[in-house]
């Protein structure tokens, strides 16, 4: 399956001039993940046709109908970048513990307890102090909650041996209980009649809108998180050790590192991103903590920390990807009179595609300047 | 009927356990299949799902409940092949495509099953093992589902045949050791292959359980993740098909808990008597773990415990 | 078959004040409307999938019915959380396909995300399900429609209360939320009208959606001796089956469940959606102003009861059609003092009778005598 291309330009480039070699090295191995990305979408899409063709309709009127949906107009990118900003967290809260080759699905969790968290901490300050203190205090109480909530499933790990996936998934479920519980009891604001809900928050102190757009600063704190995480993960000497934890925990404490620190550290971070997430559901989109919360961001971050291959910069045009497709569903719906599912289905395909095309990784020459030197 | 006041909450408990587990028992016990040869697939959700609903259109279709399960087989073992498949080429994530095969299965699922919302689907027969009591209570509890005991039988084969057969062998040496695996002559990924195909199609079975016989009907909202938990549950049993039987019974059990207190009254805070099967899942797996000796009985090759 | 809606005082002095007003803020929809008599797009917003057997087939089926209007173009997008992604259908509907009028029916669409695409917006025309808006306070292109369906409760009561022979009734709810409540106590009233010495049990699930656990509900339910069940969460059909497959009767929800359970549905409230539908579009095609506060019961053809299925008896037939008929003439009142609730205290003095329309009744938070639950 290994599929070899000819570079006859290469050898005499890279003998002519010394300089342009290094540069066209750096571009080649940039241009792997985008080829291949781009190669996998069109193979999907290719498929996905074939399926909407089986069921009778014209994949150009649909393909047609995403572009306008999702990127067509400023509109509808605004729509999909909006639909990606809570992805860009909770797809770190999966992409961080990978790097120490942890699998968690559970950041749902974290998103939902560190909603109701900001929502509690606004509580009390409401009224008596200025908004951007009640945002970042509320912004804290959400990073905390999510820190504690992901963090103890990392301390589960390394202190109990207890499998991270499993208890992530378990305490999901467990966090959105407390939450039901915690909005229609104790933090109930009882003018909430038919939606349980903690009390909102005044107008004034929402989170709002970036100047310009009609997407809320979720989407930048979302970006800054990914920007944050990669420096830490490349350029920290805690990401490299991370990295080598990573790769074998064993080696790792035979180094003496402080792996037990690592594991809590990273999850820790993971689940205080899905937190941060809860809280900007919060104060940018619902104004109080309600069952809303539990919107599935959790869960659909697992699968963009997958398509990124856990690199929090890819993160970012995944999730954008994602809120793009999502935001054309609703178009493909009313114009086309396909079910919602049919935007599963394109996920899926595309997805499946996208994640089998790994295996191309290294297998093309051209994009391996390791091989060039064979040649030259 | 007479009401049976505060006995029906241990009558609620094993009948629960009856009843809600008998997808648990399915899907993990074809996971338990395919991690023991080394994979794991994340997506049985998506199978279990399309499972569902390919066994309730098929009964429809052909009045037949049976016809119903055999079709979800078929089309859950599809859904394995195509992750065993995609899965043996090199550098491909299987916890990964397990994530993008359930989006695919679910997505499936509900755009073909559009049509069969409306209609009614014969259902799966039971067993009545309690014409021995006068209390209609226990008659209804004791009227066990085939698959049940379908279930229960195959689980113990399966413990049998992990430990006994030339089968359950290259399964082990395949999950422990690609390497050794092929030292043997064995194709690893032939094996894992068809232990992820065999692992969709129990899958499957247990969508067709939700479908056609408990709460037995299909719509969008069948499955309340009982995939996805009963994947987590094998981690849970320690890959041991018994352990998973009982995982799943548990689990079950402690799932109605909460309508049953409510039933004689207990009302408050029920949100956390729902929350109890998870409760006690995590108990319990954090009171057997160890630090030392982590995951005793995983299959060394399997990407989850690594 | 179109029923015009017979407008009470209320409503009618809020129609005209919503009238004022938006011809002053908005005159552009009326303009529109009024120079192309026909053209109109309408769009439907469904919280789950619109053949659920339940709420959102009810609200689909009256979509169903203004598709055949002239000049009218509906429009409808199913499975839409209430998160950012409801304000961005509302969006799509209203920037792709010219909506200009919007019925968003989920209850959590309502507050933030309808206000905020209303105030976004002004041209449109919003209409929400639920009973939440303020005059004075929420924008006068909103609006909210609902149906009393509580009476319709009361009626599948009154056959519960014939056909129970152990004389307990179980009802299987979501939340305890206030319009849940009402319809637990009105099923109850509506039973004890027959005989005074039935009880309800009630059991929350905690979702709207829930199936596995709404058959448990069930089961307990019938374990404990209650031969008849009915229930309010989305889609009843898991309800009426596991109840029908046990030998309890039922009474159905939403929708006709009868299809279900032929032998052992006894009758059920429905939602008539189709009727307010035609009259908020027949406004708005003839350029007069849309109600802001809508609400109607059985006298307005805002909700209808299932036909009466073979396990009622003649007798209780003569009394459900001596009450429907009391009902219609729009004299009939469920709560009508005293009534106490379950914990001794008293819901309804002496004395008091609540009508149908009593804003009492939308923010009931107790449990009537006879009914076995807790409210929190």
């Amino acid at each position: 399956m290994t599929i070899e291309a000819n570079i006859p330009t290469l050898p005499p480039l890279s003998a002519q001039s010394g300089n342009l070699r290094p540069i066209l090295e750096w571009l080649a191995r940039r241009a792997e993940p985008v080829a291949i990305s781009l190669g996998a979408i069109l193979t999907g899409l290719a498929l996905f046709s074939i399926f909407i063709t089986v069921v009778g309709k014209s994949p150009i009127d649909l393909f047609k109908l995403m572009y306008t949906g999702g990127f067509g107009s400023w509109f509808s990118i605004q729509n999909s970048l909006s639909r990606a900003a809570p992805l860009l967290l909770t797809a770190l809260c999966v992409a961080l513990p990978a790097r120490l080759g942890l699998v968690i699905i559970g950041g749902e969790g974290a998103v939902v307890l560190g909603g109701v968290a900001a929502a509690a901490a606004a509580l009390p300050l409401t009224g008596s102090v200025s908004p951007i203190i009640v945002l970042v205090v509320m912004a804290i109480a959400g990073m905390i909650m999510g820190g504690i909530w992901i963090g103890m499933v990392g301390v589960l790990r390394h202190y109990r041996g207890v499998n991270e996936t499993i208890a992530s998934l378990l305490m999901a479920y467990i966090a959105i209980a407390l939450m039901n519980h915690f909005i229609e009891g104790p933090l109930r604001d009882p003018a909430s009649l038919n939606k349980p809900s903690t009390t909102p928050l005044p107008a004034e102190y929402m989170l709002g809108s970036i100047p310009g757009m009609d997407v809320n600063w979720g989407l930048v704190i979302g970006i800054l998180a990914c920007i944050v995480s990669w420096i830490l993960i490349e350029a920290t000497s805690f990401g490299f050790a991370a990295r080598i934890a990573g790769g074998n925990v064993r080696a790792a404490q035979i180094q003496g590192l402080p792996v037990g620190r690592l594991i809590v550290g990273f999850t820790a971070l993971a689940g205080s991103f899905a937190g941060l997430a809860g809280m900007v559901e919060v104060a940018a989109v619902q104004g109080s903590a309600n069952a809303s919360l539990a919107a599935g961001y959790g869960y659909t971050g697992i699968l963009v920390a997958f398509l990124a291959r856990h690199n929090p910069l890819a993160i970012i045009p995944v999730a954008i990807l994602l809120g793009g497709i999502d935001a054309s569903g609703g178009l493909i719906q009313r114009r086309m009179g396909l079910p919602d599912a049919t935007v599963l289905v394109l996920q899926g395909t595309l997805f499946v595609v996208i994640l089998f095309c790994e295996t191309f990784y290294g297998r093309f020459k051209i994009f391996n300047p390791d091989l060039w030197k064979r040649t030259a | 009927m007479e009401g049976i006041g505060i006995w029906g909450v241990p009558l609620a408990i094993f009948a629960g356990a009856i009843r809600v587990s008998t997808p648990f028992i399915f899907v993990s016990l074809g996971e338990s299949i395919t991690e023991r040869s080394g994979r794991i697939n994340l997506g049985l959700e998506g199978t279990l799902v399309f499972g569902a609903m390919t066994a309730y259109a098929v009964a429809v279709m052909s009045n037949s409940p049976w016809l119903g399960v055999l079709a979800a087989m078929a089309t859950g073992a599809v859904f394995g092949l195509i992750h065993g498949f995609i899965c043996k080429f090199p550098k491909v994530n299987d916890i990964a495509i397990g994530i993008a095969m359930m989006q695919f299965g679910l997505g499936l699922a509900f755009f073909l099953g559009k049509p069969f919302i409306q209609p009614v689907a014969p259902h799966l027969p039971s067993i009545a093992l309690g014409g021995w009591s006068s209390s209609p209570q226990i008659q209804s509890a004791l009227n066990i589902n085939v698959l049940f005991i379908i279930g229960a039988l195959l689980a113990v084969a399966l413990w049998w045949a992990f430990k006994n057969t030339r089968v359950g062998l290259i399964l082990r040496v395949v999950g422990d050791s690609s390497d050794a695996a092929r030292a043997m002559g064995l194709n690893p990924d032939t094996v894992r292959l068809l232990a992820t195909a065999v692992g969709g199609s129990l899958a499957a079975v247990g969508g067709a359980y939700l479908s056609l016989f408990y709460p037995g009907s299909w719509n969008e909202g069948i499955s309340s993740g009982q995939g996805l938990m009963a994947v987590a549950l094998v981690i849970f049993a320690r890959w041991n098909p018994i352990g998973c039987f009982l995982a799943a019974l548990l689990f079950g059990g402690a799932g109605a808990l909460g309508p049953a207190l409510q039933s004689v009254g207990v009302t408050q805070g029920y949100y956390l008597f729902y929350a109890a099967p998870y409760v006690l899942t995590l108990v319990i797996l954090v009171v057997t773990s160890s630090p030392t000796r982590s995951l005793a009985g995983a299959p060394g090759a399997l990407s989850i415990t690594k | 078959m179109i029923k015009l809606l017979p407008m009470n005082r209320r409503s009618f002095l809020q129609s005209t004040a919503a009238g004022a007003a938006a011809i002053g803020l908005s005159p552009s929809l009326f303009s529109t409307t009024a120079a192309a008599q026909t053209a109109l797009t309408v769009g439907f917003i469904y919280v789950g999938p619109k053949d659920d057997y339940g709420y959102n087939q009810a609200h689909a089926e009256g979509a169903a019915v203004i598709k055949a209007m002239p000049g009218v173009t509906v429009v409808e997008e199913e499975n839409v959380p209430e998160t950012v992604d409801v304000q961005k259908t509302m969006e799509s509907m209203i920037n792709l396909d010219g909506a200009g009028l919007v019925f968003p029916t989920s209850f959590g669409y309502f507050d933030p995300h309808m206000l905020a695409m209303a105030a976004k917006y002004p041209d449109v025309q919003f209409r929400h399900c639920g009973g939440l808006w303020k005059e004075g306070v929420n924008p006068m292109n909103t609006g909210s429609y609902f149906g009393y369906i509580g009476q319709g409760q009361y009626l599948n009561g009154i056959t519960a209360g014939y056909a129970s022979k152990s004389k307990k009734i179980g009802f299987v709810a979501a939340k305890p939320i206030p319009q849940v409540l009402q319809n637990i106590n009105s099923f109850l009233l509506g039973a004890r009208s027959v005989d005074p010495a039935i009880t309800c049990q009630v059991i929350f699930t905690g979702e709207w959606s829930l199936a596995v656990k709404e058959a448990e509900a069930t089961n307990a339910l019938i374990d404990q001796g209650a031969d008849v069940i009915t229930c309010h969460v989305d889609s009843p059909k898991v309800v009426v089956e596991t109840a029908a497959g046990r030998g309890a009767f039922v009474c159905g929800y939403h929708a006709n469940q009868s299809p279900l359970a032929p032998e052992k549905y006894l009758t059920g409230a429905e939602w008539a959606w189709g009727n307010v539908y035609t009259k908020f579009v027949t406004e708005a095609q003839a350029g007069t102003p849309l109600g802001n506060f809508v609400r109607g019961g059985l006298k307005d053809g805002f909700v209808k009861m299932s036909p009466l299925g073979p396990g009622v008896s003649a007798e209780a037939r003569t009394k459900f059609d001596a009450t429907l008929a009391e009902m219609m003439k729009g004299s009939f009142s469920v709560f009508k003092g005293p009534i106490k609730d379950n914990k001794g205290g008293d819901a309804v003095t002496a004395g008091q009778t609540l009508a149908e329309d009593a804003i009492e009744l939308e923010s009931m938070a107790y449990l009537v005598e006879g009914v076995v639950g807790s409210t929190s």
